[in-house]
């Protein structure tokens, strides 16, 4: 199924560079930007655990770089948005895989719950982190 | 592969700036993306402004304004002014719309238009189809029947009719299709979102014999399985139809036909 479509050097219309962000294409993004995002948190996860095995000297030396400053706090948090987020938004695809919620206000409205409920997910997570 | 940025040969340039007309108290500017097969240049944007006071309500209307009274080398696609022939889509203010349907009145501050967006440029909005129609073509968008054809017509009750409706009205305008980054992205395997609603269509009209073969030909990791449910189409959609929608239930018939 190949069209000669671009006969005589014809330029590409612009898109990214054009498109009206809108509430479901930055909900969606951010699905695999967060999925991304969590690779990286359970590697400093990882780095966590393999300090906490190669004995106590190491551990105190790598968890002053891992918590405790105004960076990791920043990084930890956005970690656990990313988590709350991704999980969220993986809720809402198993909602839509059953050709449910896709009516556009609905599906705009579920946009808009993911965003808001990772955000209040991650607040709360990160106080209860940081009371116990 | 997602190619996030233009092609060298695609980079807009600014553009002529057209005068404003004289003595006019109601002016609006619009911006143009301009492309000429013929000279050589990169695409650029042109800025031309229009009397409101003289020009019809819709964009349709200020793109002939414009190419009757400025600028007749303005090349765009348009034929019935009412949103039924869909020649007219086109990216305007960051959404692709008919410009025959989408009122200048519903729109903030500068107009800018584009052609439709990632496609190969023909000339100014008008945008290279040849592709999408073979698509289109391919989901088979006809009556498939295996049975003897009856006497008289292939009757439909009531209710099977019912179920075709938001499906029929799509006009092929492929708005929704070059709204689509999954099409933008795949475009060349990715079905996009104007032909599975079609192929949708034909599964489920009651009349149809070849439901098998269709779900068999989109069952693909990138005929339909692409779509990844961004949205854009049935947020663009000038006609108001779901073509996302479509999408999940033919994967839901894809599914449910294994059990």
């Amino acid at each position: 199924m190949s069209a000669d479509v671009n006969r005589g050097n014809r330029p590409r219309s612009p898109h990214l560079q054009i498109y009206r962000p809108h509430i479901l294409m930055v909900s969606s993004i951010l699905i695999r930007i967060t999925g991304n995002g969590s690779t990286v948190g359970m590697l400093l996860v990882l780095w966590w655990m393999l300090a906490a095995a190669a004995g106590p000297e190491v551990y105190a030396a790598h968890s002053a770089w891992l918590f405790g400053w105004w960076l990791s706090y920043i990084v930890w948090f956005g970690v656990i948005w990313a988590l709350w987020y991704h999980m969220l938004g993986g809720i809402r695809h198993l909602v839509w895989d059953e050709a449910i919620g896709l009516e556009l206000d609905t599906a705009e409205k579920l946009g808009w719950a993911i965003v808001i409920g990772s955000v209040i997910g991650a607040v709360l997570t990160s106080v209860l982190l940081l009371i116990f | 592969m997602a190619e996030f940025l233009l092609p060298k040969n695609s980079k807009i340039k600014v553009g002529k700036t057209w005068p404003k007309p004289a003595g006019a108290k109601n002016v609006r500017k619009f911006v143009i993306y301009r492309w000429n097969p013929d000279d050589g240049k990169n695409p650029q944007l042109d800025t031309y402004f229009l009397d409101m006071d003289e020009c019809g309500p819709m964009i349709l209307d200020a793109l002939i304004k414009i190419k009757d009274e400025i600028d007749p080398t303005l090349t765009f696609r348009r034929s019935c002014r009412e949103g039924i022939c869909g020649s007219c889509a086109m990216n305007i203010n960051g959404i692709n719309k008919l410009a025959c349907i989408w009122g200048i009145d519903e729109q903030k501050g500068d107009i800018k238009i584009y052609p439709l967006p990632h496609m190969p440029v023909v000339k100014d909005l008008v945008p290279d189809l040849t592709h999408f129609y073979a698509q289109h073509a391919s989901i088979m968008p006809w009556l498939e029947t295996k049975t003897p054809a009856p006497e008289k017509e292939w009757l439909q009750t009531p209710e099977d009719r019912a179920l075709l409706d938001g499906l029929y009205e799509c006009v092929l305008c492929a708005s929704c299709s070059t709204s689509c980054p999954a099409y933008w992205w795949n475009g060349d395997r990715y079905l996009g979102p104007a032909a599975l609603l079609h192929a949708y269509r034909w599964m489920i009209d009651s009349r149809d014999e070849a439901t098998g073969e269709r779900l068999d030909d989109v069952e693909d990791p990138y005929k339909l399985y692409r779509c990844h449910v961004i949205m854009n189409c049935t947020q663009t959609c000038p006609k108001g139809l779901n073509p996302g929608k479509a999408i999940a239930e033919i994967r839901l018939m894809a599914q449910e036909r294994l059990h």
